[in-house]
């Protein structure tokens, strides 16, 4: 299993939605829900029949819509296609069955609409606006950025702009992310080794970010508080950190998985919790002082240190808050391919590897006092 | 016990001659006898008990008591002892009386004599006496008639003195009269010394009768006339035709005649100071244009800069301290003086110093520098020469200066010559990795190649120490002082040279592992791993050796920090190590980007029964076996897990039977749809987890083994993203047996192949609608064909 997400517009429970990868059976979309007091996981089960689910994202206005990026296998050809769907609304929100009916009398989900990829190619991923109402989409399709909107009430997509990636070879999208600043006009793009920024008014190029990686490019997350920065991940191992008015030079660099890093976010609250997630099935929670919008370091000015002995043990205390690996997390057997930070709890994040092993994880209880405080 | 003996004293041997022997020497003598244990000597302890020298008890000290010692012995001894010590004393009471006899005896002849001679000196006085008395008498007679002489001359003697003072007088006033004409005449010769000797002598007087009319007359004519000698002078000073020493001559002469000294000075300096400059001149020209080479060697350049303007300068100085400082005139005109000699000097040895400096600068071929240090040396102690005449002045101090520069900027362009040289040495290497493909049938040794850059490079290193080294000769005027024995032994050459050298080796070397991070970069992937051995070399011993000559030859003195042998080392290896580790990378990737490529590129679903194995597969058996050569060229061999040479098909029928089988398993059971990998996880459980792009050790199947992981797990997870048809997966499974049947010798654990190979194949399957396994028989046979 591959696709994870969190369910974004829910901010009370904590609840992730998961997609599996199957060939063989019907693929499900599960919706897991954390019950944080007591420990508890709950499953709910949808039916996702038209295939295997390589990419998923939930809507961020409605909790029951989502939009899905799965395989159809037809006359011995593979073909990536993107739906939008709602999910039956008694699951919305959360669960109202006992954990132990397995039974699972599984549900179907609604199509709402279909994102129509015959003229563009595979579909790579679907992202939402991030703070919209639910109504724009962006997919990638190969080497096509499609913009789209949902029309009467998302039973229809029309394709509103689109803009092509043109250079010698065959050019193909691996993943994107949209800008939660800027009036969301801003999406970012990776092809390749190279990182795009895009503007979604003109569907223009406006920044772009050449070998960003040595190698191919797996993921990009924005910082969600400052409007600037940007994280990406790749095949060299690396998850660099830009600065998108700067682009010759990474602002830093972290070279601490030992194979391809699939995945990194920040912390929706907290920017300067940054996870990446890797084929070396470990997960790295990292701690980027430095660069978070964060106060950092001193705030209190030299004169006032030394007037007041108080103060400066209160500011030594403070101090050691440095760049460094908070924790690695080694559950995982196989390849993580996904982490997310959970929408409800921000101390809270799930990941999820080859094996369709999920973990959830906290962030440790000292830390979370050390910046709470 | 021998002393004694050999004394004048009475042999020990003779008992009855020992007592009164003793008494007649010094107490002092006798109690250094008795104070010895002789048989003679007990028998004295036991009349003096306890022995007590000088005490009252002590019958022979100074200070004896007879009531005190009576009542001692009395006290102390037996009635038989009594008895044999007052026999004992009556004895010696006796023999003490016979010596006083035989004593008086000798002694009264001596005194007889003694009377008869003083009688006979009383006769001899008296005669002496009469003729003292006839002596004084003639005397007095004597002294009456000098009296009567000298009385009579004295009118005589007074009248010739007056005559004589009258004589002198006459001579002085014709000298004075006869001075304008010699005067003239002497400057006519051109014996202005003569001239100046003269007037000198009657300019007093002149001074001293200008208020009568004749000498007033004498008075202006030789003014006149010396004022004219003197305008002769100045103009023959000002002329400057005239040696240093002519000219000397003159600055004395116009001295004597009372020419202000400071316009002097400044005069004779102005008048040297244009000599000096028109020599630096040349000494200029002879610098050759700023861009342009230098018309002579740095050595003739000194050399003749020595020999004319220092030389001159100290001339200069020498004749200008004779006339103007060491004279004993007013305090305050030496003072000035030596004032302005020290600003002349210092301004014109500053010209000086640039003119060497710009010559020095000049210097910057990096081969023998024996020329220049022989220069500098020569420079350096002319200097010193020149310092010791004028000690106020600082040319000395600024000419070590020039000189600690030069060796500083010596040491630069050293480092800076080696680091080019060993950059040439990476071009070369470079090039012949890149040439010789078709030349040769093989490609380039790189032991070779590596065996030529280390010996080229530490000869390098060994000259430029040689050539260094003669800034600390023995016989080089400089190299004791305290900056070249201390601080340019260990900050210049050891920390400045030779650890600058080694860092910026590990420099370079890390810089080939940072830019190269963009799409494989431009080095080629041997040179990696040839640094990376030169490195690790470097590390083991060659550091060592480096710094150990270094501080053999440059005994080093000072107490400054230095960088221990131990942190170089560790920086080397670990640039080694990251090159290494580079070096794994960049062949990992080449031969990864090639199986992405072949997955990426295929129609997996649409693919025919497979025949044979596929020629990517080929590709990177054969380019792992010219890694091997390659690497096994510069690294050892290394451990290996025990394995049998068998060892390839027998695990592998293990891994494609039972394993796989076990595998696939869940995967056709439709029942728990949701725990299909469960088995393979209880099976991973037990696996070590794999770290892919690990650091590697420092030998030939470590580095093997990092290549082939990288390029299995990217084959892993190139394979995951597709989807396969039957026949696709048939395929990977010949081509995972095939890689099986070569890779396994490569690595040190045949078993990580194994897992790796397994995964793939496993998760093919998993990525397979239609999961169809070939016969391993079949397979078996293909890759043998193959």
């Amino acid at each position: 299993a591959r696709a994870l997400t969190p369910q974004i517009a829910e901010t009370d429970a904590i609840r992730f939605l998961i997609g599996t990868q199957s060939l063989k059976y019907d693929n499900q979309i599960h919706i897991i829900d954390f019950d944080d007091e007591n420990n508890i996981i709950n499953k709910n089960v949808l039916i996702h029949q038209v295939g295997e689910i390589w990419h998923i994202s939930a809507s961020p206005a409605d909790k029951g819509v989502l939009a899905t990026c799965y395989n159809k296998t037809s006359d011995s050809k593979v073909m990536t296609c993107a739906a939008v769907w709602r999910m039956p609304k008694e699951l919305e929100s959360g669960s109202h069955e006992s954990p132990d009916d397995s039974s699972s009398n599984t549900q179907t989900l609604e199509l709402l609409c279909h994102l129509d990829n015959t003229a563009h190619g595979n579909m790579a991923c679907v992202i939402w606006e991030p703070m919209g109402d639910g109504k724009k989409l962006i997919s990638l399709a190969d080497n096509h950025l499609l913009l789209w909107d949902l029309q009467e009430s998302s039973s229809n997509a029309v394709l509103s702009n689109s803009a092509a990636l043109e250079g010698k070879g065959q050019l193909k999208f691996t993943s994107g992310r949209w800008s939660p600043h800027h009036n969301c006009t801003q999406v970012t793009t990776a092809n390749d080794t190279a990182i795009r920024g895009w503007d979604t008014r003109s569907m223009r190029q406006i920044y772009y970010i050449e070998n960003a990686h040595g190698q191919l490019v797996r993921d990009l997350d924005f910082n969600p508080n400052k409007q600037y920065y940007l994280a990406s991940c790749g095949d060299d191992c690396k998850v660099k950190f830009w600065d998108t008015r700067n682009v010759t030079e990474p602002v830093k660099t972290l070279e601490e998985h030992s194979h391809w890093v699939w995945n990194v976010r920040y912390n929706h609250s907290h920017d300067q919790l940054v996870l990446s997630g890797s084929s070396d099935s470990r997960i790295i929670l990292s701690n980027m002082v430095s660069i978070s919008s964060e106060p950092f370091g001193h705030l209190v000015d030299d004169d006032e240190l030394s007037d007041q002995e108080d103060h400066h043990q209160e500011e030594k205390t403070k101090e050691p808050l440095q760049d460094s690996i908070i924790a690695t997390y080694e559950e995982h057997e196989d390849s993580v391919y996904a982490v997310e930070w959970s929408s409800a709890d921000p101390w809270l994040f799930a990941s999820l590897s080859y094996d369709g092993r999920l973990v959830i994880n906290r962030v440790p209880r000292a830390l979370k006092y050390h910046i709470l405080l | 016990m021998s002393a004694p003996q050999g004394g004048p004293l009475p042999g020990p041997g003779e008992p009855g001659s020992e007592a009164p022997g003793g008494k007649r020497r010094p107490h002092g003598m006798l109690k250094l006898y008795y104070g010895l244990p002789d048989p003679a000597g007990e028998a004295r302890g036991g009349l003096a008990p306890g022995g007590d020298p000088g005490g009252p008890t002590d019958i022979n000290g100074a200070h004896f008591d007879p009531e005190v010692f009576l009542t001692k012995l009395r006290k102390e001894c037996s009635l038989t002892q009594l008895m044999d010590c007052e026999t004992d004393m009556v004895k010696q009471i006796r023999a003490l009386d016979s010596d006083m006899q035989t004593l008086v005896y000798e002694n009264y002849n001596k005194f007889i004599s003694a009377t008869d001679t003083i009688r006979k000196m009383k006769n001899d006085f008296k005669k002496m006496e009469d003729e003292m008395d006839c002596l004084a008498a003639n005397m007095s007679v004597i002294t009456e008639f000098s009296a009567c002489i000298s009385s009579t001359l004295q009118d005589q003697h007074e009248q010739i003195t007056k005559l004589s003072g009258v004589h002198t007088l006459l001579r002085k006033l014709q000298f004075l009269f006869e001075l304008p004409a010699r005067l003239t005449k002497c400057v006519e010769l051109e014996a202005y010394g003569q001239a100046v000797r003269y007037y000198s002598k009657a300019r007093s007087i002149l001074h001293q009768y200008q208020h009568m009319p004749s000498f007033q007359g004498i008075q202006d004519d030789c003014q006149k006339i010396m004022a004219n000698l003197a305008q002769k002078l100045r103009e023959k000073f000002r002329d400057g035709g005239s040696g240093a020493k002519d000219l000397a001559e003159c600055v004395e002469l116009l001295l004597q005649l009372d020419e202000p000294a400071e316009e002097l000075c400044d005069e004779f300096l102005s008048h040297a100071r244009c000599r000096l400059e028109a020599e630096l001149e040349a000494l200029e020209a002879e610098l050759g244009k700023p861009c342009g080479a230098p018309v002579t060697d740095i050595l003739e350049f000194i050399d003749r800069g020595c020999n004319i303007f220092v030389s001159n300068m100290c001339l200069v100085i020498a004749s200008y301290q004779e006339l103007f400082v060491s004279r004993e005139g007013v305090q305050g005109i030496t003072r000035m003086a030596q004032d302005k000699l020290v600003a002349f000097v210092n301004s014109l040895m500053e010209t000086y110093f640039s003119l060497v400096e710009r010559r020095i600068q000049l210097e910057k071929g990096v081969g023998d520098n024996s020329l220049l240090v022989r220069a500098l040396d020569r420079f350096h102690r002319r200097l010193q020469a020149l310092a010791k005449l004028l000690p106020a002045s600082n040319v000395a101090a600024e000419g070590t200066e020039i000189v600690v520069r030069a060796a500083k900027e010596r040491i630069r362009q050293y480092l800076l010559a080696l680091q080019s040289f060993y950059q040439d040495c990476l071009t070369d290497v470079r090039q012949s990795l890149a040439a010789p493909r078709l030349a040769g049938k093989e490609s380039p040794n790189l032991a070779e190649l590596l065996g030529t850059i280390s010996a080229s490079v530490l000869n390098q290193i060994k000259s430029v120490l040689t050539y260094v080294h003669l800034f600390t000769a023995k016989d080089i005027t400089f190299s004791n002082k305290p900056y070249f024995k201390g601080e340019f032994c260990s900050q210049g050459v050891r920390e400045g040279l030779i650890v600058g050298f080694i860092k910026s080796i590990c420099q370079t070397a890390r810089q080939f592992c940072e830019t190269t991070g963009d799409k494989g970069g431009s080095t080629p992937p041997a040179l990696l791993l040839l640094l990376s051995r030169l490195c690790l070399d470097y590390e083991t011993s060659t550091i060592s050796y480096i710094l150990t000559l270094t501080d053999e030859q440059f005994l080093v003195q000072d107490h400054s920090p230095i960088t221990p042998v131990t942190s170089l080392c560790a920086e080397a290896r670990e640039a080694a190590q990251r090159l290494l580790n580079h070096y794994v990378k960049v062949q990992g990737l080449i031969i990864s980007q090639m199986l992405r490529k072949s997955v990426e590129t295929r129609d997996w679903v649409n693919t025919i029964e497979p025949r044979n194995v596929r020629a990517v597969m080929k590709r990177v058996v054969e380019d792992t076996t010219s890694i091997d050569v390659q690497v096994g060229l510069l690294y050892e061999e290394g451990v290996r897990k025990a394995q049998s040479s068998d060892s390839s098909k027998r695990t592998f029928s293990v891994y494609s039977s039972s394993r796989q089988q076990s595998r696939y398993a869940p995967s056709y059971t439709p029942s728990a749809p949701l725990d299909t990998n469960l088995l393979s996880n209880i099976q991973k459980l037990f696996s070590e987890r794999i770290d892919i792009f690990s650091p590697v050790e420092f030998n030939k199947v470590s580095v093997l083994t990092g290549i082939i992981k990288i390029s299995l797990k990217t084959f892993l997870e190139c394979v995951r993203l597709r989807t396969f048809g039957r026949y696709g997966l048939q395929q990977i499974q010949v081509d995972c047996y095939y890689l099986q049947l070569y890779l396994w010798r490569f690595v040190c654990d045949e078993n990580l192949v194994h897992f790796l190979l397994d995964e793939i194949v496993g998760s093919t399957a998993h990525r397979c609608p239609d999961p169809v396994p070939m016969e391993q028989s079949v397979i078996e046979v293909i890759c043998e064909r193959g």
